[in-house]
Protein backbone atom coordinates (compact mmCIF):
# COMPACT_ATOMS: atom_id res chain seq x y z
CA UNK A 1 0.00 0.00 0.00
CA UNK A 2 1.13 3.17 -0.83
CA UNK A 3 1.96 5.85 1.95
CA UNK A 4 -0.60 8.57 2.92
CA UNK A 5 -1.48 11.33 5.06
CA UNK A 6 -4.01 9.87 8.20
CA UNK A 7 -6.53 12.40 9.41
CA UNK A 8 -9.47 11.78 12.16
CA UNK A 9 -11.54 15.32 12.03
CA UNK A 10 -13.79 15.33 14.90
CA UNK A 11 -16.13 18.11 13.38
CA UNK A 12 -18.12 18.07 10.36
CA UNK A 13 -16.67 21.50 8.86
CA UNK A 14 -13.54 20.53 9.43
CA UNK A 15 -13.30 17.50 7.94
CA UNK A 16 -15.12 19.51 4.74
CA UNK A 17 -12.43 22.06 5.21
CA UNK A 18 -10.00 18.97 4.68
CA UNK A 19 -11.53 17.62 1.36
CA UNK A 20 -11.68 21.37 0.24
CA UNK A 21 -7.98 21.28 0.87
CA UNK A 22 -7.09 18.01 -0.65
CA UNK A 23 -10.54 17.72 -3.57
CA UNK A 24 -9.57 14.88 -5.85
CA UNK A 25 -6.22 13.48 -3.39
CA UNK A 26 -8.32 12.62 -0.53
CA UNK A 27 -10.89 9.92 -0.18
CA UNK A 28 -12.61 9.04 3.44
CA UNK A 29 -12.35 6.23 5.20
CA UNK A 30 -15.67 4.86 6.68
CA UNK A 31 -15.56 1.10 7.36
CA UNK A 32 -12.63 0.96 5.07
CA UNK A 33 -14.15 -3.03 3.41
CA UNK A 34 -13.78 -1.40 0.21
CA UNK A 35 -11.24 1.31 -0.04
CA UNK A 36 -8.24 -0.49 2.01
CA UNK A 37 -9.17 -3.43 -0.32
CA UNK A 38 -8.34 -0.81 -3.11
CA UNK A 39 -5.56 0.96 -1.62
CA UNK A 40 -4.02 -2.41 -1.18
CA UNK A 41 -4.71 -3.73 -4.72
CA UNK A 42 -3.38 -0.21 -6.60
CA UNK A 43 -7.09 0.66 -7.57
CA UNK A 44 -7.00 3.87 -5.28
CA UNK A 45 -4.22 5.77 -4.09
CA UNK A 46 -5.19 8.57 -1.67
CA UNK A 47 -2.60 10.86 -0.76
CA UNK A 48 -4.71 11.93 2.47
CA UNK A 49 -7.13 9.40 4.18
CA UNK A 50 -9.97 11.30 6.49
CA UNK A 51 -11.81 9.04 8.90
CA UNK A 52 -15.36 9.67 8.91
CA UNK A 53 -16.02 7.22 12.33
CA UNK A 54 -15.08 10.67 14.66
CA UNK A 55 -17.25 12.83 13.30
CA UNK A 56 -20.92 13.22 15.45
CA UNK A 57 -23.35 14.20 12.21
CA UNK A 58 -21.68 10.61 10.32
CA UNK A 59 -22.01 8.39 13.25
CA UNK A 60 -25.38 8.84 14.28
CA UNK A 61 -28.39 6.59 14.39
CA UNK A 62 -32.16 8.60 14.98
CA UNK A 63 -35.06 7.87 15.32
CA UNK A 64 -37.30 10.83 15.31
CA UNK A 65 -41.08 10.59 15.35
CA UNK A 66 -40.55 7.54 13.14
CA UNK A 67 -38.29 9.07 10.55
CA UNK A 68 -34.96 7.28 10.73
CA UNK A 69 -31.72 9.05 10.31
CA UNK A 70 -28.76 7.01 9.46
CA UNK A 71 -25.09 8.65 9.95
CA UNK A 72 -23.37 7.78 6.59
CA UNK A 73 -20.37 6.01 8.78
CA UNK A 74 -22.95 3.97 11.03
CA UNK A 75 -22.23 0.25 10.46
CA UNK A 76 -24.36 -2.38 9.06
CA UNK A 77 -24.28 -4.67 12.78
CA UNK A 78 -25.21 -0.86 14.52
CA UNK A 79 -28.38 -0.90 11.86
CA UNK A 80 -29.57 -4.98 12.52
CA UNK A 81 -28.86 -4.92 15.69
CA UNK A 82 -31.16 -2.04 16.65
CA UNK A 83 -34.44 -3.36 17.67
CA UNK A 84 -36.90 -0.59 16.32
CA UNK A 85 -34.87 -0.63 13.02
CA UNK A 86 -35.53 -4.93 12.78
CA UNK A 87 -38.98 -4.14 13.16
CA UNK A 88 -40.14 -0.47 11.37
CA UNK A 89 -37.58 -0.83 8.52
CA UNK A 90 -37.12 -4.80 8.15
CA UNK A 91 -35.48 -4.22 4.11
CA UNK A 92 -32.68 -2.62 5.84
CA UNK A 93 -32.03 -5.07 8.14
CA UNK A 94 -32.62 -7.47 5.42
CA UNK A 95 -29.40 -6.06 3.66
CA UNK A 96 -27.53 -5.42 6.63
CA UNK A 97 -27.41 -8.88 7.59
CA UNK A 98 -25.97 -9.75 4.33
CA UNK A 99 -23.31 -8.11 3.48
CA UNK A 100 -19.94 -10.15 4.21
CA UNK A 101 -20.04 -11.87 7.49
CA UNK A 102 -20.32 -10.67 10.71
CA UNK A 103 -16.52 -9.26 10.84
CA UNK A 104 -17.20 -6.98 8.13
CA UNK A 105 -21.12 -6.46 9.16
CA UNK A 106 -19.01 -4.72 11.93
CA UNK A 107 -17.19 -1.97 10.10
CA UNK A 108 -19.05 -1.82 6.11
CA UNK A 109 -21.45 1.26 6.22
CA UNK A 110 -24.14 2.19 4.32
CA UNK A 111 -22.18 5.25 3.41
CA UNK A 112 -19.74 3.55 2.02
CA UNK A 113 -21.85 0.48 0.15
CA UNK A 114 -23.56 4.02 -1.54
CA UNK A 115 -20.04 6.08 -2.65
CA UNK A 116 -18.30 2.62 -3.53
CA UNK A 117 -21.32 2.66 -6.31
CA UNK A 118 -20.93 -0.97 -7.32
CA UNK A 119 -23.82 -2.03 -9.14
CA UNK A 120 -24.23 -5.19 -6.52
CA UNK A 121 -24.19 -3.27 -3.92
CA UNK A 122 -26.56 -4.82 -1.16
CA UNK A 123 -28.09 -1.75 0.84
CA UNK A 124 -28.64 0.58 -2.10
CA UNK A 125 -32.12 -1.06 -3.02
CA UNK A 126 -33.11 -0.97 -0.08
CA UNK A 127 -32.81 2.43 1.08
CA UNK A 128 -34.36 3.33 -3.09
CA UNK A 129 -37.53 2.05 -2.27
CA UNK A 130 -37.86 3.59 1.21
CA UNK A 131 -37.51 6.83 -0.65
CA UNK A 132 -34.46 8.24 1.43
CA UNK A 133 -32.84 11.29 1.01
CA UNK A 134 -29.15 11.70 0.70
CA UNK A 135 -27.70 14.82 2.99
CA UNK A 136 -24.63 16.43 1.82
CA UNK A 137 -21.81 18.40 3.24
CA UNK A 138 -18.74 20.52 1.27
CA UNK A 139 -17.20 23.29 2.80
CA UNK A 140 -19.61 25.56 -0.22
CA UNK A 141 -22.27 24.90 1.88
CA UNK A 142 -25.01 21.56 2.02
CA UNK A 143 -28.05 19.78 -0.23
CA UNK A 144 -29.65 17.01 -0.19
CA UNK A 145 -30.71 14.74 -3.14
CA UNK A 146 -32.99 11.54 -3.46
CA UNK A 147 -30.76 8.41 -3.04
CA UNK A 148 -31.21 6.76 -6.52
CA UNK A 149 -29.28 10.07 -7.90
CA UNK A 150 -26.25 9.39 -5.89
CA UNK A 151 -24.79 6.08 -7.85
CA UNK A 152 -24.20 7.55 -11.61
CA UNK A 153 -22.07 4.23 -13.37
CA UNK A 154 -19.73 1.58 -11.50
CA UNK A 155 -17.68 3.34 -8.55
CA UNK A 156 -19.07 6.93 -9.86
CA UNK A 157 -20.84 9.05 -7.67
CA UNK A 158 -22.82 12.57 -8.36
CA UNK A 159 -20.79 13.57 -5.11
CA UNK A 160 -18.25 16.36 -6.14
CA UNK A 161 -14.53 15.22 -5.07
CA UNK A 162 -15.10 17.84 -2.03
CA UNK A 163 -18.55 16.52 -0.77
CA UNK A 164 -19.03 14.33 2.01
CA UNK A 165 -21.97 12.21 2.17
CA UNK A 166 -23.48 13.05 6.16
CA UNK A 167 -26.63 10.84 6.20
CA UNK A 168 -29.48 9.33 4.59
CA UNK A 169 -32.83 10.53 6.28
CA UNK A 170 -36.41 8.14 5.71
CA UNK A 171 -39.17 8.84 6.25
CA UNK A 172 -41.91 7.39 8.95
CA UNK A 173 -43.36 4.75 7.18
CA UNK A 174 -47.48 4.58 6.70
CA UNK A 175 -49.36 2.59 8.37
CA UNK A 176 -50.03 -0.70 6.68
CA UNK A 177 -46.64 -0.15 5.04
CA UNK A 178 -44.46 -3.52 4.68
CA UNK A 179 -41.02 -3.56 2.53
CA UNK A 180 -38.29 -6.53 1.83
CA UNK A 181 -34.77 -7.33 0.54
CA UNK A 182 -33.53 -10.43 -1.30
CA UNK A 183 -30.37 -11.49 -2.54
CA UNK A 184 -29.25 -14.36 -4.86
CA UNK A 185 -25.88 -15.96 -4.40
CA UNK A 186 -25.23 -19.34 -5.43
CA UNK A 187 -24.11 -19.98 -1.70
CA UNK A 188 -25.73 -18.62 1.96
CA UNK A 189 -23.22 -15.78 2.85
CA UNK A 190 -20.12 -14.39 2.03
CA UNK A 191 -20.40 -13.51 -2.22
CA UNK A 192 -21.28 -10.63 -4.35
CA UNK A 193 -24.85 -10.71 -5.60
CA UNK A 194 -25.88 -12.04 -9.04
CA UNK A 195 -28.72 -10.13 -8.42
CA UNK A 196 -30.75 -8.50 -5.85
CA UNK A 197 -34.27 -6.69 -5.87
CA UNK A 198 -36.08 -4.38 -3.03
CA UNK A 199 -39.56 -3.94 -2.80
CA UNK A 200 -42.20 -1.64 -0.98
CA UNK A 201 -45.55 -1.12 -0.91
CA UNK A 202 -48.37 1.17 1.17
CA UNK A 203 -51.85 -1.07 1.07
CA UNK A 204 -54.88 0.43 1.78
CA UNK A 205 -56.79 -0.03 5.70
CA UNK A 206 -58.50 -2.90 4.06
CA UNK A 207 -54.91 -4.60 3.22
CA UNK A 208 -56.17 -5.83 -0.41
CA UNK A 209 -55.26 -2.99 -1.89
CA UNK A 210 -51.98 -1.57 -3.17
CA UNK A 211 -51.89 2.62 -2.89
CA UNK A 212 -48.39 3.08 -3.82
CA UNK A 213 -44.99 0.73 -4.18
CA UNK A 214 -41.31 1.07 -5.04
CA UNK A 215 -39.06 -1.28 -6.48
CA UNK A 216 -35.53 -0.91 -7.14
CA UNK A 217 -33.26 -3.74 -8.33
CA UNK A 218 -28.87 -4.60 -8.26
CA UNK A 219 -26.34 -6.19 -10.50
CA UNK A 220 -28.29 -5.78 -13.48
CA UNK A 221 -27.23 -2.26 -14.67
CA UNK A 222 -24.33 -0.12 -14.28
CA UNK A 223 -26.09 1.40 -10.69
CA UNK A 224 -28.52 -0.05 -8.45
CA UNK A 225 -31.72 0.86 -10.34
CA UNK A 226 -34.55 2.43 -9.10
CA UNK A 227 -37.89 1.01 -11.03
CA UNK A 228 -40.07 3.50 -10.96
CA UNK A 229 -42.33 2.25 -13.47
CA UNK A 230 -42.58 -0.84 -11.87
CA UNK A 231 -43.84 0.15 -8.57
CA UNK A 232 -46.37 3.11 -10.28
CA UNK A 233 -47.91 -0.11 -12.51
CA UNK A 234 -48.97 -1.71 -8.98
CA UNK A 235 -51.11 1.50 -7.81
CA UNK A 236 -54.57 1.21 -7.10
CA UNK A 237 -53.84 -2.57 -7.96
CA UNK A 238 -55.12 -5.36 -5.68
CA UNK A 239 -52.55 -7.71 -3.91
CA UNK A 240 -52.45 -10.59 -6.06
CA UNK A 241 -50.40 -12.93 -8.32
CA UNK A 242 -51.52 -11.16 -10.88
CA UNK A 243 -50.31 -7.52 -10.00
CA UNK A 244 -47.49 -9.30 -8.99
CA UNK A 245 -46.24 -11.09 -11.93
CA UNK A 246 -46.93 -7.83 -14.24
CA UNK A 247 -44.61 -5.32 -12.16
CA UNK A 248 -42.36 -8.06 -11.78
CA UNK A 249 -42.47 -8.50 -15.76
CA UNK A 250 -41.66 -4.39 -15.68
CA UNK A 251 -38.55 -4.67 -13.42
CA UNK A 252 -37.39 -7.53 -15.87
CA UNK A 253 -37.15 -5.39 -18.78
CA UNK A 254 -36.01 -2.58 -17.11
CA UNK A 255 -32.94 -4.29 -16.26
CA UNK A 256 -29.51 -4.62 -18.50
CA UNK A 257 -27.68 -6.95 -17.03
CA UNK A 258 -23.65 -8.15 -18.36
CA UNK A 259 -22.82 -11.63 -18.40
CA UNK A 260 -19.69 -12.19 -16.43
CA UNK A 261 -18.48 -14.84 -13.94
CA UNK A 262 -21.16 -14.47 -11.33
CA UNK A 263 -24.11 -15.02 -14.31
CA UNK A 264 -25.46 -14.76 -17.65
CA UNK A 265 -27.73 -11.69 -18.83
CA UNK A 266 -30.86 -14.52 -19.47
CA UNK A 267 -30.40 -15.70 -15.90
CA UNK A 268 -29.77 -12.50 -14.35
CA UNK A 269 -32.97 -11.46 -15.81
CA UNK A 270 -34.84 -13.99 -14.70
CA UNK A 271 -33.54 -13.81 -11.15
CA UNK A 272 -34.75 -9.96 -11.27
CA UNK A 273 -38.16 -11.06 -11.77
CA UNK A 274 -38.14 -14.31 -9.31
CA UNK A 275 -36.75 -11.82 -6.36
CA UNK A 276 -38.80 -8.97 -7.42
CA UNK A 277 -41.94 -10.99 -7.10
CA UNK A 278 -41.14 -12.38 -3.75
CA UNK A 279 -39.88 -9.53 -3.02
CA UNK A 280 -43.23 -7.96 -2.96
CA UNK A 281 -44.88 -11.08 -1.20
CA UNK A 282 -42.66 -10.79 1.23
CA UNK A 283 -43.32 -6.84 1.17
CA UNK A 284 -47.18 -7.40 1.63
CA UNK A 285 -47.36 -9.64 3.99
CA UNK A 286 -45.24 -7.77 6.46
CA UNK A 287 -47.76 -4.83 5.48
CA UNK A 288 -50.40 -6.86 6.81
CA UNK A 289 -48.28 -7.05 10.07
CA UNK A 290 -46.45 -10.87 9.29
CA UNK A 291 -43.29 -10.98 11.26
CA UNK A 292 -40.53 -12.35 8.71
CA UNK A 293 -37.22 -12.58 9.41
CA UNK B 1 6.09 11.04 3.53
CA UNK B 2 4.26 11.24 6.83
CA UNK B 3 6.41 9.19 9.36
CA UNK B 4 4.98 7.49 12.12
CA UNK B 5 2.09 7.59 14.54
CA UNK B 6 2.20 7.01 18.24
CA UNK B 7 -1.15 5.16 18.75
CA UNK B 8 -1.96 4.21 22.31
CA UNK B 9 -4.32 1.24 22.65
CA UNK B 10 -5.54 -1.26 25.13
CA UNK B 11 -4.45 -4.51 24.17
CA UNK B 12 -5.67 -7.86 25.94
CA UNK B 13 -6.93 -5.58 29.31
CA UNK B 14 -2.98 -3.80 28.81
CA UNK B 15 -2.07 -0.21 27.56
CA UNK B 16 0.35 -0.57 25.10
CA UNK B 17 2.11 2.21 22.88
CA UNK B 18 3.38 1.33 19.59
CA UNK B 19 4.93 3.64 16.22
CA UNK B 20 3.53 2.93 13.15
CA UNK B 21 2.73 4.11 9.59
CA UNK B 22 -0.61 5.17 8.60
CA UNK B 23 -0.99 2.28 5.97
CA UNK B 24 0.34 -0.70 8.44
CA UNK B 25 -2.83 -2.53 9.12
CA UNK B 26 -3.94 -3.85 12.58
CA UNK B 27 -3.24 -6.90 11.73
CA UNK B 28 0.46 -5.82 10.79
CA UNK B 29 1.27 -4.26 13.85
CA UNK B 30 -0.38 -6.93 15.77
CA UNK B 31 2.30 -9.52 14.50
CA UNK B 32 5.49 -7.66 13.27
CA UNK B 33 5.45 -4.48 15.58
CA UNK B 34 4.19 -5.85 19.28
CA UNK B 35 4.89 -9.86 18.50
CA UNK B 36 1.36 -11.09 18.93
CA UNK B 37 1.21 -13.86 16.10
CA UNK B 38 -1.63 -15.55 17.22
CA UNK B 39 -3.63 -13.74 14.98
CA UNK B 40 -3.04 -15.15 11.33
CA UNK B 41 -3.05 -13.61 8.06
CA UNK B 42 -4.57 -15.58 5.23
CA UNK B 43 -6.04 -13.21 2.69
CA UNK B 44 -5.41 -10.05 3.52
CA UNK B 45 -8.83 -9.00 1.92
CA UNK B 46 -11.29 -9.55 4.25
CA UNK B 47 -12.85 -13.07 3.29
CA UNK B 48 -11.07 -15.74 5.28
CA UNK B 49 -11.40 -14.54 9.16
CA UNK B 50 -8.10 -15.78 10.28
CA UNK B 51 -7.62 -12.04 11.56
CA UNK B 52 -10.44 -11.93 13.13
CA UNK B 53 -9.94 -10.17 16.62
CA UNK B 54 -12.61 -7.92 18.91
CA UNK B 55 -12.32 -4.16 18.85
CA UNK B 56 -14.29 -2.40 21.68
CA UNK B 57 -16.82 -5.16 21.34
CA UNK B 58 -16.89 -5.59 17.39
CA UNK B 59 -15.55 -8.57 15.90
CA UNK B 60 -13.68 -7.59 12.94
CA UNK B 61 -11.07 -8.71 10.38
CA UNK B 62 -8.03 -6.77 11.50
CA UNK B 63 -6.71 -6.36 7.87
CA UNK B 64 -9.19 -4.33 6.90
CA UNK B 65 -8.59 -1.45 9.52
CA UNK B 66 -5.55 0.61 9.84
CA UNK B 67 -3.62 0.32 13.34
CA UNK B 68 -4.19 4.11 13.28
CA UNK B 69 -7.60 3.79 13.39
CA UNK B 70 -7.17 1.61 16.82
CA UNK B 71 -5.87 5.12 18.72
CA UNK B 72 -8.00 4.92 22.33
CA UNK B 73 -9.87 1.58 21.34
CA UNK B 74 -9.85 -2.24 23.40
CA UNK B 75 -7.97 -4.92 21.20
CA UNK B 76 -8.86 -8.14 22.19
CA UNK B 77 -6.32 -10.56 20.60
CA UNK B 78 -6.12 -14.67 20.91
CA UNK B 79 -3.74 -14.48 23.52
CA UNK B 80 -5.74 -13.04 25.44
CA UNK B 81 -8.50 -15.58 25.83
CA UNK B 82 -6.64 -18.03 28.11
CA UNK B 83 -6.50 -16.60 31.52
CA UNK B 84 -2.70 -17.99 32.04
CA UNK B 85 -2.55 -21.40 32.08
CA UNK B 86 -6.16 -22.01 32.07
CA UNK B 87 -7.81 -22.50 28.86
CA UNK B 88 -11.09 -20.59 28.18
CA UNK B 89 -13.81 -23.23 27.43
CA UNK B 90 -13.68 -22.48 24.19
CA UNK B 91 -10.16 -23.55 23.46
CA UNK B 92 -11.24 -26.83 25.15
CA UNK B 93 -14.08 -27.49 23.03
CA UNK B 94 -12.10 -26.98 20.23
CA UNK B 95 -9.20 -29.54 21.80
CA UNK B 96 -11.64 -31.97 22.95
CA UNK B 97 -13.78 -31.90 19.63
CA UNK B 98 -10.98 -31.82 17.47
CA UNK B 99 -12.18 -28.90 16.09
CA UNK B 100 -8.72 -28.01 13.96
CA UNK B 101 -6.47 -29.56 12.27
CA UNK B 102 -3.44 -27.70 10.64
CA UNK B 103 -4.74 -24.69 12.74
CA UNK B 104 -3.94 -21.90 10.68
CA UNK B 105 -7.93 -20.75 10.83
CA UNK B 106 -7.96 -21.58 14.47
CA UNK B 107 -7.31 -18.28 16.20
CA UNK B 108 -9.91 -16.59 13.70
CA UNK B 109 -12.80 -19.01 14.70
CA UNK B 110 -12.18 -18.71 18.58
CA UNK B 111 -12.27 -15.14 18.41
CA UNK B 112 -16.02 -14.83 16.05
CA UNK B 113 -16.78 -18.06 18.64
CA UNK B 114 -15.85 -15.73 21.79
CA UNK B 115 -17.46 -12.66 19.94
CA UNK B 116 -20.72 -14.54 19.55
CA UNK B 117 -21.06 -15.79 23.11
CA UNK B 118 -19.92 -12.45 24.40
CA UNK B 119 -23.43 -11.14 23.04
CA UNK B 120 -25.69 -14.41 23.14
CA UNK B 121 -24.40 -16.96 25.66
CA UNK B 122 -26.57 -19.53 24.71
CA UNK B 123 -26.58 -19.82 20.49
CA UNK B 124 -28.39 -22.55 18.90
CA UNK B 125 -27.17 -24.03 15.95
CA UNK B 126 -28.12 -21.92 13.32
CA UNK B 127 -26.51 -18.97 15.22
CA UNK B 128 -23.24 -20.22 15.46
CA UNK B 129 -23.29 -21.72 11.95
CA UNK B 130 -24.13 -17.50 11.15
CA UNK B 131 -21.33 -16.16 13.19
CA UNK B 132 -18.68 -18.37 11.91
CA UNK B 133 -19.61 -17.72 7.72
CA UNK B 134 -16.68 -14.98 7.77
CA UNK B 135 -13.93 -17.25 8.80
CA UNK B 136 -13.04 -19.79 6.35
CA UNK B 137 -11.28 -23.54 7.09
CA UNK B 138 -9.74 -25.64 4.64
CA UNK B 139 -9.38 -28.98 6.70
CA UNK B 140 -12.13 -29.73 9.11
CA UNK B 141 -15.41 -29.72 6.80
CA UNK B 142 -16.65 -27.01 9.51
CA UNK B 143 -18.99 -29.61 11.40
CA UNK B 144 -16.11 -29.77 14.22
CA UNK B 145 -16.02 -26.17 14.45
CA UNK B 146 -19.51 -26.03 14.75
CA UNK B 147 -19.81 -29.05 17.15
CA UNK B 148 -16.83 -27.65 19.15
CA UNK B 149 -18.39 -24.24 19.94
CA UNK B 150 -21.76 -25.85 20.95
CA UNK B 151 -20.01 -28.06 23.52
CA UNK B 152 -18.27 -24.75 25.03
CA UNK B 153 -21.97 -23.58 25.27
CA UNK B 154 -23.39 -26.55 27.28
CA UNK B 155 -20.23 -26.71 29.43
C1 LIG C 1 -15.25 -9.92 2.44
C2 LIG C 1 -16.13 -8.84 1.91
C3 LIG C 1 -17.46 -9.12 1.67
C4 LIG C 1 -18.30 -8.13 1.16
N1 LIG C 1 -19.63 -8.44 0.95
C5 LIG C 1 -20.45 -7.51 0.44
C6 LIG C 1 -21.83 -7.82 0.18
O1 LIG C 1 -22.29 -8.93 0.46
N2 LIG C 1 -22.62 -6.84 -0.34
C7 LIG C 1 -22.14 -5.61 -0.63
O2 LIG C 1 -22.91 -4.76 -1.10
N3 LIG C 1 -20.85 -5.28 -0.39
C8 LIG C 1 -20.00 -6.21 0.13
N4 LIG C 1 -18.68 -5.88 0.35
C9 LIG C 1 -18.19 -4.55 0.01
C10 LIG C 1 -18.19 -3.54 1.19
O3 LIG C 1 -18.10 -4.21 2.43
C11 LIG C 1 -19.43 -2.66 1.19
O4 LIG C 1 -19.52 -1.97 -0.02
C12 LIG C 1 -19.41 -1.66 2.37
O5 LIG C 1 -20.72 -1.23 2.64
C13 LIG C 1 -18.51 -0.48 2.15
O6 LIG C 1 -18.61 0.35 3.29
P1 LIG C 1 -17.32 0.88 4.07
O7 LIG C 1 -17.82 1.67 5.20
O8 LIG C 1 -16.40 -0.22 4.37
O9 LIG C 1 -16.71 1.83 2.94
P2 LIG C 1 -15.24 2.38 2.74
O10 LIG C 1 -14.39 1.30 2.20
O11 LIG C 1 -14.76 3.10 3.93
O12 LIG C 1 -15.53 3.46 1.59
C14 LIG C 1 -15.96 3.08 0.29
C15 LIG C 1 -15.87 4.29 -0.64
O13 LIG C 1 -16.84 5.27 -0.28
C16 LIG C 1 -16.21 6.50 0.04
N5 LIG C 1 -16.92 7.04 1.20
C17 LIG C 1 -17.14 6.40 2.37
N6 LIG C 1 -17.87 7.18 3.19
C18 LIG C 1 -18.13 8.32 2.51
C19 LIG C 1 -18.85 9.52 2.82
N7 LIG C 1 -19.45 9.66 4.01
N8 LIG C 1 -18.90 10.51 1.90
C20 LIG C 1 -18.28 10.35 0.69
N9 LIG C 1 -17.60 9.25 0.34
C21 LIG C 1 -17.52 8.25 1.24
C22 LIG C 1 -14.78 6.14 0.38
O14 LIG C 1 -13.91 7.23 0.18
C23 LIG C 1 -14.52 4.99 -0.57
O15 LIG C 1 -14.19 5.45 -1.84
C24 LIG C 1 -17.80 -6.84 0.89
C25 LIG C 1 -16.47 -6.55 1.16
C26 LIG C 1 -15.63 -7.52 1.67
C27 LIG C 1 -14.20 -7.19 1.96
S1 LIG D 1 -6.47 -12.15 6.51
FE1 LIG D 1 -7.99 -10.82 7.20
S2 LIG D 1 -9.80 -11.73 6.49
FE2 LIG D 1 -8.27 -12.99 5.61
S1 LIG E 1 -7.81 -26.35 10.57
FE1 LIG E 1 -6.70 -26.04 8.75
S2 LIG E 1 -7.72 -24.36 7.87
FE2 LIG E 1 -8.95 -24.84 9.55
Amino acid sequence: MKDFQYLAPRRLDEAAALMAEHAGSAQLLAGGTDLLIFMRNGRKSPEVVIDAKKIPELTRLQLDAGRLTIGAAVSCRTVWEHPEIIEKFPALADAATLIGGIQIQGRATFGGNLCNAAPSADTVPPVIVYGATAHIASARGERQAPVEEICTGPGLTSLAPDEILVSLSIPAPQANSGAAFLRFIPRNEMDIAVANAAARVDLDETGETISAARIAIGAVAPVPLYVEAAGAALAGKPVNDGSIASAARIARDASTPINDMRGTVEHRKQLVEVLTARALRRACDRARGEKIQ
Amino acid sequence: MSGKSLVTATINGEEKQFLCEPRQSLLEVLRDVLYLTGTKEGCNDGNCGACSVIVDGVLLDACCMLAVEAEGSSVETIEGLATGDELHPLQRAFLEETGLQCGICTPGFLMSAKALLDKTPRPDEQQVRHWLAGNLCRCTGYDKLVRSVLKAVEA
